[in-house]
């Protein structure tokens, strides 16, 4: 995009500061934000992102600091001054009420409150012109409930759009989009700074800051430590930048395939199969394709929520009987969900309950029905040890970590114990690269002393990097296994786009 | 058989179903209001004892029935306000606090009325609300003398339930409120404050209910007596989820309620003692039961109903 050097500032921060008790989210960062730029902020998870913004957007009070919007100073801890300055924010989570209308999502706190009507009218028509000028096309009717993810994201950057927003923070958009989704935002991102807007984007995804931003800022423990022009750098000097070293690329040594540990004939249930997919030990099985295809079915059945309508499933040679969750943690299956706030966590638990929650039953945790809580408490700071979790401690409520971390905290329950059989849904969706390294190290581990692992991805980079076979799944259906390196990446995305399944059949 | 037929078209079965009907319709249109922001009043029992009382005891002291109504509604939207703050600002159990203002405002009231009238034994008549007829529409078969030969009382509460339902679904107020109660997220991220929109919810939803409360005294009894009020509020509970948060369909099960009620005095008269009475008054209640089972598995409630909000957290 173009260079706006000579632009005027639009947003100016300076020493804003925010501390959570002992520890400093945000210290003393400065920096201005220009018309018509794409600001990349850039940083580990937990790094203070996601908390500068909101301080932006008067969620949370800076325990010091000033902002300033096109020069006027920002009264602290006021949404509605950030918006009627022209600030607008697209959560991580998204903030929408799920049985109301887009149009009422849009509309509701644009009007004064005590007019006696809401102009539906007035309403109806902007929305439309906007979507027909900037690309995100919706229906206005529609109940926010029965959107995908990705047309949700639109209604928020029209929630924006429609208060004439002039600086846009997007926090991590693309972490739940699927690479089509993306690219169409990225195209409205475009004509959004055509227009004059500024955007400031949140992403781990490299290749992405690459391709959208004009600069990049990187945090690094709530500091700010370093600003590139996006044309002078590249991914791996950001990579360095934000982790403070290099990052080495694992190195794959050939696969020493073992017994079959699960196979499934004929498996149909919903929207999936028939399927018929052996995992071996000792190996990686990747399922690519775009999200939405029956990965979410595949991952219930392996993880007993979903008990198949017809065919077999087999753990290590034995029919599985009676299929529930339990009998799948029993058998040794450990999973990585992919809805982390839905399935993955429990708000509101400590870190420590989460992470004994499936295993509060072992002899590890238990004696005669009563908990181990010092021998709980040992193993989640262990865990928060080796997988870098960065929290106040076992104690912290979970809810309380930033998104990559809660992805931390399962994937060190999942992995820890040496389980046999690894199911990992998107497991390093959200996590920043130096993380995303050590998951990929951790999943080898597992395959080198002889675990079964199913990867599913939308990540073609990660399934090609890790996986010894690799399927490809299309509305339901499985393509033939296909061996490390035996297909491109252009094969395999031809695969995903349905080529070469018997879908009339 | 015919006999218990018969009773349907009477227009006085009607009459009396729509009278019984009115004070329900205010306090369900109240408790709907404050769930749509999400807080649960289980004030509202003793709120509509409170309503009853100050209404009553205005127009007995010599003041003019609609400043009764005022009154009432006054008195009601104090104890929402206090059941607003514990649950709203302090995030206190809206289960435990609404039962605690039941208790307050119920015992409150008794004092009160107590200091007011030491010596008085039979409760006092008041003057209340007459039927006002309105011409030609009072004529129409059945539903004429039910729905146009009423109280002024009456008529208010169907122009509540059309103006509460315009608030909710035309008005930008109705639409804030209505987020407060799905998402307080999506209401506090386009700089609207969940606890200013749950407050007022909560006060004007209130004070519904005592004007409910007052219509027993006003336009129903004509005086005020304890335990007059009996159970009507915890009826009004069920009939929010019978109605599916909506206040058309709300409305309508306060009239089936009302009907039922009327339809099992007159069957006790036609049916005679071969059947005790008590199980006469229990009808309404059972078939309320049967009809709330059979609508409300469908029913989406309000998502944040109950869980309070605090700023500034995840
Ligand atoms: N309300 C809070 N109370 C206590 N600690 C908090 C609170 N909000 C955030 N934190 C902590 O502040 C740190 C920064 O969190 P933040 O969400 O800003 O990270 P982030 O850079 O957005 O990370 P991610 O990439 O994982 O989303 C984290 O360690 C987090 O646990
Ligand atoms: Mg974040």
């Amino acid at each position: 995009m173009t260079g706006a050097a000579a632009a005027p500032v639009v947003l100016r921060l300076e020493g804003v500061t925010k501390r959570f008790g002992p520890l400093t989210a945000n210290d003393a960062i400065s920096f201005a934000l220009r018309r018509g730029e794409v600001v990349a902020l850039l940083g580990e998870n937990g790094a203070g992102k996601t908390t500068l913004m909101s301080i932006l957007f008067g969620h949370y009070l800076a325990d010091a600091g000033r902002v300033a919007v096109e020069g006027r100073p920002l009264p602290p801890g006021d949404t509605r001054a950030a918006l009627a300055a022209g600030l607008a924010m697209v959560h991580q989570h998204f903030t929408l009420a799920d049985s109301m209308s887009v149009l009422e999502n849009i509309a509701l706190g644009t009007q004064p409150l005590w007019s006696p009507r809401l102009d539906r009218g007035r309403a109806l028509k902007r929305i439309r012109e906007m979507s027909a000028d900037f690309g995100l096309e919706v229906d206005p009717a529609a109940r926010i409930a029965d959107l995908s993810v990705g047309e949700r994201q639109r209604v928020e950057i029209l929630k924006a759009l429609y208060r004439e927003a002039r600086v846009l923070i997007l926090d991590e958009p693309t972490a739940v989009l699927t690479p089509q989704e993306s690219e169409a935002l990225f195209a409205t991102l475009r004509r959004l700074v055509a227009r004059g807007l500024a955007i400031i984007f949140i992403s781990h995804k490299l290749g992405e800051v690459m391709a959208v931003s004009d600069r990049v800022l990187v945090l690094r423990a709530g500091r700010l430590v370093g600003e590139r022009a996006t044309a002078e750098t590249d991914r791996h000097a950001l990579a360095e930048l934000m982790v403070g070293a290099e990052i080495a690329r694992p190195d794959i040594g050939p696969a020493q395939p073992g017994p079959a540990l699960v196979e499934m004939k004929g498996v149909t249930v919903g929207g999936l199969g028939p399927i018929d997919l052996t995992l071996r030990g000792g190996e990686i099985t990747g399922i690519a394709g775009v999200s939405g295809n029956g990965q979410a079915a595949l991952a219930e059945v392996l993880s007993g929520t979903l008990a198949p309508e017809a065919g077999t499933l087999a753990i290590e040679g034995r029919a599985a009987g009676a299929w529930s969750p339990r009998a799948a943690l029993a058998s040794g299956i450990a999973r990585v969900p992919e809805d982390r706030h839905g399935v993955g966590v429990i708000g509101d638990m400590s870190v420590t309950e989460n992470l004994v929650a499936e295993a509060y039953r072992a002899p590890a945790f238990s004696r005669r029905g009563w908990m181990k809580r010092p021998a709980a408490r040992d193993f989640a700071r262990r865990v928060i040890r080796d997988y870098e979790v960065k929290c106040s401690g076992p104690e912290a409520p979970a809810r309380l970590l930033s998104g990559g971390n809660m992805q931390k905290l399962i994937l060190g329950r999942a992995l820890d114990g040496a389980p046999r059989i690894i199911l990992a849904s998107q497991p390093t969706r959200g996590l920043d690269v130096g993380a995303v390294a050590y998951v990929h190290a951790r999943l080898l581990e597992a395959r080198a002393r002889g675990a079964a692992v199913l990867l599913i991805s939308e990540d073609l980079d990660e399934i090609m990097a890790l996986s010894d076979r690799i399927h490809v799944i299309s509305r339901g259906r499985l393509s033939p296994a296909s061996a490390r390196g035996e297909l491109s990446i252009r094969e395999i995305g031809a695969r995903m786009a349905g080529l070469g399944f018997d879908h009339a059949a | 058989m015919a006999a218990a037929l018969e009773i349907l078209f009477t227009a006085s079965f009607w009459v009396a179903a729509v009278r019984i009907a009115s004070p329900l319709i205010f306090a369900t249109l109240g408790e709907l209001i404050c769930e749509r922001a999400g807080v649960l009043n289980l004030g509202i029992e003793g709120i509509m004892v409170a309503g009853a009382f100050a209404g009553w005891i205005t127009v007995y002291s010599g003041g003019d029935l609609w400043t009764g109504v005022a009154v009432a509604a006054l008195t009601g939207a104090a104890f929402g306000l206090l059941h607003g703050l514990l649950t709203v600002p302090l995030g206190l159990s809206q289960h435990v606090t609404g039962i605690g203002i039941t208790l307050l405002a119920t015992s409150l009231t008794y004092y009160t009325y107590r200091l007011a009238l030491p010596e008085v034994t039979s409760p006092p008549k008041i003057e209340a609300f007459r039927p006002l007829e309105i011409p030609v529409l009072s004529d129409l078969p059945l539903i004429g003398p039910a729905l146009f030969a009423q109280t002024p009382f009456t008529y208010l509460a169907f122009v509540a339930a059309a103006l509460v339902a315009w608030l909710l679904y035309r008005t930008p107020l109705g639409l804030a409120l209505r987020a407060a109660g799905e998402n307080p997220d999506a209401l506090e991220a386009q700089g609207l404050s969940v606890t200013a929109i749950r407050m007022g919810a909560v006060a004007a939803g209130s004070a519904l209910m005592a004007v409910g409360g007052a219509f027993l005294t006003m336009s129903a009894f004509n005086s005020f007596f304890f335990e007059m009020v009996n159970g009507r509020g915890w009826v009004c509970i069920a009939l929010v989820v019978f109605g599916s948060w909506r206040p058309g369909k709300a409305l309508l099960g306060a009239i089936l309620f009302g009907a039922f009620d009327a339809y099992q005095v007159r069957l006790q008269g036609v049916v005679g003692d071969a059947v005790p009475y008590q199980v006469f008054l229990m009808l309404p209640y059972v078939l309320s039961i049967l009809a709330l089972v059979a609508v409300s598995r469908r029913a989406s409630y309000p998502r944040a109903l109950m869980v309070p909000y605090r700023k500034g957290e995840r």
